[in-house]
């Protein structure tokens, strides 16, 4: 709606990509892809987890060598071997898992990918530059911030930054907006149409048919490693992608009847007058008063870094409360171990897999059981017991419908694979209580439905569900009620159909209701 | 306890110290790139011999002190080799190069036990000239020792103010961003392992030519290890590695005097102290998480398919 989409036709492409082909151990991720992109375009590469765009473009970026194919810039044949050659075609990528290094400030970490670094860095330039490129898009970060203090969201705003800073003419993001909250991912789409003004190419590699049909000029989709279909907008139906994507139609999302819980139940937990100390760059929680019952999802709303992630860390242990109680089945667990908690069938999903949930050296076999060990143990914990894991697992992963391999080891899982690993694990042993951080994130169309119909199925069967996101349709999809957090407090409380996203979307970023009503 | 005897265990650590100071500078840029060097040890041993060789051979120290150097940065490489090429386990790799230093240097060193060598002469310092003999010698300090605080100043602003040293520290936080940024992490590697043993023969050119001016067998006696251990008291960073080596070798140095006073505690007693005064500060700065180890320390770099 912004501008016309480029017409192919008037100019030549900037880059194109010829026949690439790519095989790992056991899979062919691209089988002879051709791609174009032109300048001043936003192309959406569209497709489900594991068709291989992520491949595609890392080969672009030089992170991977092409098994066979050919790569042109401005119709000349180039040699893209490392990300130094692609970047010095100005191509620039932001990953999927941020390569962001947690001990290095932000401007450190931006300085790092400038091309025209000075021998001796001033950083105090670098932190300027960065100042005026987050007030002008409005990315709003801390230079001296040290990224490991800050929350995923702005991990992310600090990627795009470093990409914007570092003078790329073709811009790869993977899944940038994962992590984002509603207005953020608006404001992004304001930043990227503002560098397609100025020529900028852009790659948007997504599996979200909404934001592809809301901001892309051309579409590209890929099924199983090869090219499922290329076309403009305005010739794109959803309907058209989901059929590209997975090549047939979808079942729908059953969400059950949400049943009026009974208000004399004991709740499954019950946090009172909750306080924590607020660490470093944790976010300190303030009168935190909430009750999971069982048969409920209990939807968590707020934009990152208010709170969300400590609330699950601390009704799982990870951090302490320093004032007030938790309760789980009516027996006081506010000082409880975190195992004492699992034994209690509390699972836990957090917000980033792979530094959280997951053992990246061991298999994934291995990681399924290290969160149950006394629960495999053989012989007092001198052996354990490898097939009983492996039956359990199979059996959730054929009731969710994920297939991935059990013997390798977690870090060579994709991101979307990751979180179903976790997914799988948590919910194995029948859960009670299910804390749930961004459930979603990373996961194709097709698993989504898969991992929401079987927290459903879990809070049908009785469990009590704490679902954390920034996913507003989610939450109001899932949630029987929907609580709000700002600023590490509770700012308010709805049926979901009570409310609207007006209204949560309000209160998550720290507006006045009323404003709401007159906006 | 006299002024005179104070002022003994001054400057005895800032002596014994200097070399410890050097070394640890080299095994915080080996580290700070990802790389933990254990075969320090050797590494020091065969530098030493090689320069106190070419000292007594040539009768001039700052030839032997260059030949020092030389050797030390080749040793590293010999290291880097197994590590970042054959991508071996560090921690095995370090110590084959220790022990293939030890008798490295026990062959280099051999027609040399007991030579007598014009070491790195001493200067006064400045305006302390007119005091009694007696103490103005306790301060008459050699090149390297004025050199050492400069020079792990030149290191801390190489790691944390150019565009080589936050290239060095990414590869050690985490190879494959390094690489993203057009870095190579090999390369990088190699040449802070050379840099590292460039300093790691520093070290050990102060100890036999200018602190002892002698060589014997193992004379380092742990001290390549003693400056692993300074890395982690520093907390990777050059600036307390300065501290963290003048204490050390101050410990050790006032319990030499206490031992010398007659005092009734066993001597091997007495020996720990400075290894219970390392344990003590590592208790109590350890457990804060800023500042810690490189993430990808010990971590072989596998590159890309």
């Amino acid at each position: 709606m912004l501008t016309t989409p480029p017409s192919a036709s008037q100019t030549p492409p900037m880059i194109s990509m010829r026949e690439i082909s790519k095989s790992f151990p056991g899979v062919v991720a691209n089988d002879r892809i051709d791609f174009d992109i032109f300048r001043s375009e936003i192309h959406a590469l569209l497709g489900e987890n594991g068709a291989g765009k992520s491949t595609l473009m890392k080969i672009l970026y030089g992170f991977y060598r092409a098994d066979s194919g050919r790569i042109f810039l401005d119709g000349k044949p180039v040699s893209i071997q490392s990300p130094n050659d692609a970047r010095a075609l100005q191509i620039g990528m932001v990953f999927q898992d941020f390569t962001l290094i947690p001990a290095f400030s932000v401007a450190e970490n931006i300085a790092l990918f400038l091309p025209d670094l000075s021998t001796v860095v001033n950083l105090r330039d670098v932190s300027r530059w960065i100042e005026e490129m987050s007030t002008r898009y409005g990315l709003r970060v801390n230079p001296h911030a040290m990224v490991n203090e800050l929350s995923i969201g702005e991990q992310q705003k600090v990627e795009i930054l470093k990409l914007i800073l570092s003078d790329s003419r073709l811009l790869i993001l993977d899944e940038p907006t994962r992590v984002l909250a509603p207005h953020e991912v608006d404001a992004l789409f304001e930043v990227l149409y503002s560098m397609r003004q100025d020529g900028y190419a852009i790659i948007l590699i997504t599996h979200k048919i909404k934001e592809v049909l809301e901001c892309a000029d051309r579409i590209t989709v890929l099924h199983n490693g090869c090219v499922a279909g290329s076309l403009v907008r305005s010739n794109a139906s959803e309907d058209k992608l989901v059929e590209m994507m997975f090549g047939r139609k979808l079942s729908g999302l059953k969400t059950g009847k949400k049943v009026a819980r009974e208000e004399t139940a004991l709740p499954i937990l019950e946090l009172h007058d909750v306080y924590t100390h607020g660490e470093g760059a944790e976010t300190k929680l303030e009168e935190i008063d909430l009750k999971v019952y069982p048969g409920e999802i209990v939807g968590i709303a707020g934009v990152s870094g208010n709170g969300q992630r400590e609330l699950g860390d601390v009704v799982l242990g990870v951090i302490k409360c320093v004032k007030g109680t938790k309760h789980l089945f009516g027996k006081d667990v506010t000082n409880s171990s975190i195992q004492k908690l699992r034994r209690s069938l509390v699972s836990f999903i957090p917000e980033n897999p792979l530094t959280m949930a997951a053992a990246p050296y061991l298999t994934v076999l291995e990681n399924m059981a290290v969160t149950k060990t006394w629960h495999y143990a053989l012989r007092g914990g001198l052996a354990m017991d490898w097939q009983a894991i492996k039956t359990d697992i199979e059996n959730t992963m054929e009731r969710l419908g994920f297939s991935f391999s059990l013997n390798i080891p977690a870090r060579s899982l994709s991101g979307g694979n990751l979180q179903r690993m976790i997914i799988v694990r948590e919910l194995t042993h029948d859960p009670r209580l299910i804390i749930a951080s961004y459930l979603t994130r990373g996961l194709d169309v097709q698993s989504t439905i898969a991992a929401r119909q079987a927290l459903i199925q879990a809070r049908d069967d009785g469990a009590g569900v704490l679902l954390i996101s920034e996913d507003l349709e989610e939450l109001f999809l899932l949630s029987d009620r929907l609580i709000v957090l700002y600023g590490g407090r509770i700012v308010g409380s709805f049926k979901p159909d009570e409310t609207n996203f007006y209204e949560v979307g309000h209160l998550m970023t720290g507006s006045e209701v009323q404003d709401a009503a007159n906006a | 306890m006299t002024l005179l005897s104070i002022l003994g265990v001054l400057s005895s650590a800032i002596f014994s110290g200097t070399s410890l100071l050097y070394t640890t500078l080299g095994e915080i840029i080996d580290q700070r790139s990802g790389i933990v060097n254990l075969g320090l040890e050797g590494v020091m041993l065969v530098s030493a011999s090689a320069g106190f060789a070419v000292t007594a051979i040539s009768g001039n120290p700052y030839l032997g002190m260059l030949v020092s150097v030389i050797a030390g940065g080749l040793m590293n490489l010999i290291l880097g080799f197994l590590v970042v090429s054959r991508r071996a386990n560090q921690l095995a790799s370090g110590l084959a190069l220790m022990f293939f230093g030890f008798g490295l240097s026990a062959w280099i060193g051999r027609p040399y036990v007991g030579a007598k060598i014009r070491g790195l002469p001493r200067l006064p310092l400045p305006g302390l000239s007119n005091l009694p003999v007696l103490y103005s010698s306790l301060f008459k300090f050699d090149l390297l020792i004025y050199l050492v605080i400069p020079v792990a100043i030149l290191v801390w602003w190489l790691l944390f103010r150019t565009r080589w040293g936050l290239g060095l520290r990414a590869v050690g936080e985490n190879a494959d961003t390094a690489f993203a940024s057009g870095r190579n992490p090999l390369l990088i590697r190699y040449q802070a392992l050379f840099a590292g043993g460039l300093l790691a023969g520093l070290g050990a050119a102060h100890l036999s030519i200018a602190y002892t001016m002698n060589w014997t067998e193992y004379m380092t006696a742990g001290r390549g290890f003693i400056a692993v251990a300074l890395v982690i008291f520093s907390k990777w960073n050059p600036i307390r590695a300065i501290v963290g080596a003048l204490l050390f070798s101050g410990a050790v140095a006032f319990q030499l005097l206490l031992q010398s006073s007659g005092i009734q505690i066993s001597p091997f007693l007495l020996d720990t102290i400075p290894y219970i005064l390392t344990i003590l500060v590592l208790i109590i700065w350890g457990g804060t998480r800023k500042h810690a180890a490189p993430a990808s320390l010990g971590r072989v770099y596998q590159g890309t398919e």
